[in-house]
């Protein structure tokens, strides 16, 4: 999230005091984003010093400084709505590193794996879906942020769905990893919970 | 309490010999009203089994299955027809309503067949069509209506009358991702009003909707989640990375 952005997004609408840029910005991003109110000011005071804000006082207190947008501010904005996010190189992605180091574990049950993360995941699911149930009709900043977060994780969901059945598909891969272990007599105690 | 749907250690077997393909093993489940049960598994898992079996549309090979504390195999076709009829709506993936009808037929056809006066029949479908805010669309025949307008009438058709039991196999369908979640908002509200649910699908954000997922693998509950805290957790915790 590009706070100095969203700051000159919520400008773009008309000067405004830093105190009513931070309850903007939460209302707005669904009051997922908190922000504290001196984030706010540090970043107002960097968008003026690069000149894309102005203020009318030059001195004084800060919370008595209306905040404009200038021309360069507009600029900059129309400009980085534009520009896609950096999705390259992709993020390090512990999951995936989690199922491929289970993958080279003699022994390990990795269905029982992707099992844990699967219900894990869904329980966070179940989670964004009761805020947007709970959601007032009209609040559409909170149901697009949940929408992002649900989607988001349905992904994980599907990639850990395909993983198994791509696992089911090359058994040879599981033997593989088995047969480092010593045959020894099976402990029925220690896998009925 | 009673639980609208109860399964106790149920099978269920194809074919025998060489060709003997067990769909179900042992499943046990209890499901009550006010709830809404996910069930989660790969194609193959025994998810669409396992819904037939518990709105008795097939038999089981061994194990008990009580519809609001009746065991359905114990009593005659006719009974059991009437008992489904009377107890448990279904909710097909493509909808299944007649085309030679109108939406309100198809919602009040349930309680006709169940002797209910056509004109009573039509006024309570009519409240069921209401609550889904397809009213408007009574009188006209389900091909003039839109997936989603189909999937509403299914559900109101679903819930007619006094059903304690729903059970949905992916009812979404082909739906766009807003309509899917229009459909799936119909069938939380519906079991928030005090009927079971049971919903199969192999899709995770429809599954968020339920109370409780059931994760269904190889004709097994291999794992199920548990009740997740409230949604404000997410919010306040700072659980965001």
């Amino acid at each position: 999230m590009s706070v100095p952005h969203a700051l000159l997004a919520l400008l773009s609408e008309g000067p405004k005091y830093g105190l009513r840029l931070q309850n903007e910005f939460e209302s707005r991003t669904g009051e997922v984003w908190p922000l504290n109110v001196g984030q706010v000011y540090t970043t107002l005071q960097r968008l003026e010093r690069d000149g894309l804000v102005e203020t009318d006082a030059g001195e004084g207190e800060r919370s008595r400084k209306l905040y404009r947008i200038t021309s360069t501010g507009d600029r900059e904005l129309a400009d980085w709505l534009r520009t896609p996010p950096d999705l390259l190189p992709p993020p390090r992605d512990e999951l995936v590193i989690k199922v491929l180091v289970a993958l080279e574990i003699p022994g390990t049950n990795i269905h029982e794996i992707l099992q844990v993360h699967r219900r894990h995941v869904i329980e966070i699911m179940q989670r964004y879906t009761k805020v947007k149930a709970a959601a007032a009709e009209d609040d559409l900043p909170l149901a697009l942020v949940a929408d992002a977060e649900l989607f988001r994780l349905e992904a994980i969901v599907r990639w850990l769905d395909a993983a198994e059945a791509r696992l089911k598909q090359r058994p040879s891969l599981a033997p593989a990893a088995v047969a480092d272990i010593p045959l020894e007599p099976t402990h029925p105690m220690e896998v009925s919970q | 309490m009673t639980s609208a749907l109860e399964l106790r250690h149920v099978s269920k077997v194809y074919g025998s010999g060489p060709t003997e393909v067990h769909a179900l093993g042992e499943i046990n489940l209890s499901v009550e009203r006010g709830e809404l049960v996910a069930i989660m598994g790969p194609s193959g898992s025994g998810k669409s089994t396992l819904l037939t079996i518990a709105g008795s549309l097939e038999g089981a090979t061994s194990g008990q299955v009580l519809v609001d504390g009746a065991d359905l195999a114990t009593v005659s076709r006719s009974d059991q027809a009437r008992m489904r009829r009377r107890s448990i709506g279904y909710v097909f993936q493509d909808f299944n309503l007649l085309p030679g009808l109108t939406a309100v037929e198809n919602v009040s056809l349930p309680l006709e067949l169940d002797g209910v006066p056509s004109k009573a029949a039509r006024a309570t479908g009519l409240e069921a069509m209401e609550e889904l805010g397809v009213a408007d669309h009574a009188d006209r025949y389900a091909d003039e209506l839109s997936g989603g307008e189909r999937q509403r009438v299914a559900i109101a058709r679903a819930i007619v009358g006094e059903r304690g039991l729903l059970l949905a196999d992916e009812p979404t369908g082909a739906l766009d991702s807003l309509n899917g979640e229009a459909v799936m908002r119909l069938l939380r509200a519906a079991t928030q009003r005090g009927v079971a649910g049971v919903v199969v699908t192999h899709e995770a954000q429809l599954a968020s909707w339920a109370d409780r997922v059931i994760f269904l693998r190889d004709g097994h509950v291999v794992d199920q989640t548990v009740a997740p805290p409230g949604p404000e957790s997410l919010l306040t915790t700072g659980d965001r990375r």
